[in-house]
């Protein structure tokens, strides 16, 4: 296999992980938090409202993990295409 | 001890701990300078990151807001943390890979043009002027609210810190002092956050205490009662909120894209030795950040009930002492409508304009329960009670009766918050005005150090600049926050990104799309907001969006031009291309 070839493919895997993680996150926040609200807050979870929590705590939770497990990929990803910074 | 001494002991502290840590990172050279030579640990640039974001709004101004807004606040708690997702996975260990010094450099070496070079260094000077003005006077208002200096003098200290540690010791003395600040401010927040969460309900955690039984033994969760308080003083119910749901998503887009735009979050990047650094380096930042931002809607729940509780069909008289303190700030004010005594809270303003105190000299004018007197006229609502939305926060610890340290803290913390973003707005600047102006297109064959010297004398401006808006804020300052995330947002994001993931992308399509992004979410913004803001309602926005969220709106006119545009004017060149191609890869 050639180097550019390599390198495709790896912009190809990047750009899938992109939109997992981005749709990911497009529904718990502006899915969850805001166009589902509404209905999503005629159920409870201990004494928050669901779309409520949603909005103000769950979303930002989801941020951060979805977060590391882009850097968790992302490093596989590197190695497994000979990118990775240390073997440099 | 008091409060005010307590202040004085903490403030001095952590300033001496600033001041200490700008001597000992001194800057030698402009890499030092621009981007602390890129060796930043990324945990320590994640904390330093987090102390760049989170301004005086953040830790004085946002639980307030949101204790007034209910679920309407989420735009805020979403909009300030989401785009840390965009970062992580479009933009920072891109720019990493690139690396240079600033975004400006991005746009000019990507676009191939000084003149796209020159709009993104305007776009940058405009949005951190109206950011770090904002911050001037965070510093000026917790000065003259606790240690009773007048503003102007407030400022001047603050500027007299920032300056020495900024002008100093650049991005590495920056890095370490945004470090210890995020420290203090974070424990800051959190002491009484602690507090009043076990009071209310039990449970040390904030994040799990809103969302718990109350301590009164009714058995009753805390929103739940929250919605009741509301619904009965006829408000509408806190977890529901009154904005349109397209307003709400319109701003929460705009505030999340603006915030991954930001030239001083995104040149925190720079400073991380590798692109793997870059991205686990933005996960830290968010974690950081997410202590604050999800204790923030806890400490709105707690305030705003303590606040209903505490004041509402209550008499005057049996008010705690903390309610005439404020009252004297012309923070927190009663105008007794109905003659009984007793406060009436109800929606609506309660008085026209900003309360005015009666003075008969030197003393302030009291009414027949001894309240003090306004000359503002009384609206014809039921309303009598004034409450300013900043003093939510700095008020808490009094509020819930915590010790004089823990409201001490606070002022510290405000102080390090405001400080610890300034100094990064100042130095975006700097860069702006040594690099992308003096050495990329005055005088290219300019020596390290007499770059540096440039770096150190644009800064040393920029605060006096800085300073002087703090003391004189243009009278629209609170209300052109909008401009900085709009313009971000209306801007570069989508240069940026269309830079990185759109090969064949042309200076011709990138700077339309920047100029028609920045001029059409400008005019909007000035429209309803300088030049005619009595028309500044719901009916008269287009598409029901307010100018917060305008800046989503202009986005999509700079996707939408630049790819037209794109289509008339030849590929950019195959170094170009090339350089594209190599930024994707780490290596």
């Amino acid at each position: 296999m050639t180097q550019e070839k390599d390198l495709k493919g790896y912009w190809k895997k990047n750009l899938q992980y992109l939109s997992v993680l981005l749709s990911i996150w497009f529904t718990v926040s502006y899915g969850f938090g805001i166009l589902l609200a509404p209905w999503l807050n005629n159920f409870k979870m201990g004494g928050f409202k669901l779309g409520f929590w949603f909005a103000q705590q769950g979303s930002i939770y989801v941020f951060v993990v979805l977060i590391f497990i882009y850097v968790f990929l992302m490093n596989r990803l590197d190695k497994k295409f000979g990118v990775n910074e240390e073997d440099a | 001890m008091d409060v005010q001494m307590w202040t004085y002991i903490l403030v001095g502290i952590t300033f001496a701990l600033y001041i200490g840590i700008a001597i000992w990172s001194r800057a030698g050279s402009t890499s030092e300078f621009y981007i602390a030579e890129g060796a930043v640990n990324p945990l320590t640039n994640g904390m330093a990151t987090a102390a760049d974001w989170m301004s005086a709004a953040s830790f004085l101004s946002m639980a307030g807001l949101i204790s007034f807004m209910g679920y309407d606040g989420t735009v805020y708690l979403m909009g300030w943390t989401g785009g840390y997702v965009l970062l992580a996975l479009l933009l920072a260990p891109y720019l990493r890979k690139f690396g240079k010094f600033t975004v400006p450099d991005f746009i000019g070496d990507r676009y191939y043009s000084n003149t796209a070079r020159t709009v993104a260094v305007i776009c940058a000077l405009i949005v951190s002027f109206t950011y770090v003005a904002g911050q001037m006077r965070g510093v000026g208002l917790v000065f003259s609210k606790f240690l009773e200096v007048d503003i102007f003098w407030g400022v001047i200290i603050g500027m007299a810190i920032v300056f020495f540690y900024a002008v100093l010791g650049g991005m590495k003395g920056i890095t370490y002092t945004q470090v210890a600040q995020y420290c203090v401010l974070i424990f800051a927040f959190m002491v009484p956050a602690f507090f009043i969460s076990m009071q209310l309900t039990g449970s040390p955690i904030p994040q799990i205490g809103f969302g718990s039984t109350v301590t009164d033994g009714s058995g009753m969760y805390l929103l739940d009662k929250l919605d009741q308080l509301h619904t009965e003083l006829g408000f509408a119910e806190y977890t529901s909120g009154t904005k349109s749901m397209q307003d709400v998503f319109f701003i929460t887009v705009a505030l999340m894209v603006g915030t991954a735009g930001l030239p001083h979050v995104i040149v925190r990047f720079f400073t991380v030795p590798k692109v793997k650094d870059a991205r686990i380096s933005v996960g830290y930042a968010l974690i950081f950040i997410a202590i604050l931002y999800t204790t923030a809607p806890a400490i709105a729940v707690f305030a705003r009930t303590n606040l209903i509780e505490t004041v509402s069909e209550q008499p005057y008289e049996e008010m705690p002492p903390w309610f005439s303190t404020w009252e004297e700030t012309a923070l927190l004010n009663w105008v007794d409508k109905n003659e009984d005594g007793i406060i009436n809270y109800a929606p609506g303003a309660a008085i026209v304009g900003a309360p005015d105190i009666i003075r008969d000299g030197l003393d302030i004018r009291r009414g027949a329960n001894n309240q003090v007197m306004l000359s503002n006229e009384v609206t014809a609502n039921n309303n009598e009670l004034y409450v300013d939305r900043d003093i939510m926060v700095l008020a808490n610890p009094e509020i819930a009766g915590l010790p004089a340290w823990v409201a001490a803290l606070v002022a510290a913390g405000g102080l390090a918050a405001a400080l610890s973003t300034a100094a990064g707005l100042l130095l975006v600047i700097s860069t702006s005005v040594s690099h992308d102006l003096i050495k990329k297109q005055f005088n290219k064959d300019i020596s390290d150090k007499a770059e540096l010297r440039y770096a150190r004398i644009a800064a040393a401006v920029a605060v006096v600049v800085a300073g002087y808006f703090g003391i004189n804020p243009p009278g629209f300052v609170a209300q052109v926050v909008a401009i900085a995330f709009g313009l971000a947002a209306a801007s570069f994001f989508p240069a940026i990104i269309l830079g990185i993931f759109y090969k064949k992308m042309n200076k011709q399509g990138a700077l339309a799309g920047m100029i028609a992004g920045l001029i059409f979410t400008l005019a909007y913004i000035i429209y309803f907001k300088i030049a005619f803001p009595e028309l500044n309602i719901p009916e008269n926005w287009w598409f029901g969006i307010s100018p917060e969220g305008i800046g989503t709106f202009g986005m999509l006119i700079n996707l939408v031009v630049a790819l037209s545009v794109r289509s008339f004017y030849p590929d950019p060149p195959e170094d170009v291309q090339e350089m594209v191609e190599g930024i994707r890869y780490p290596r």
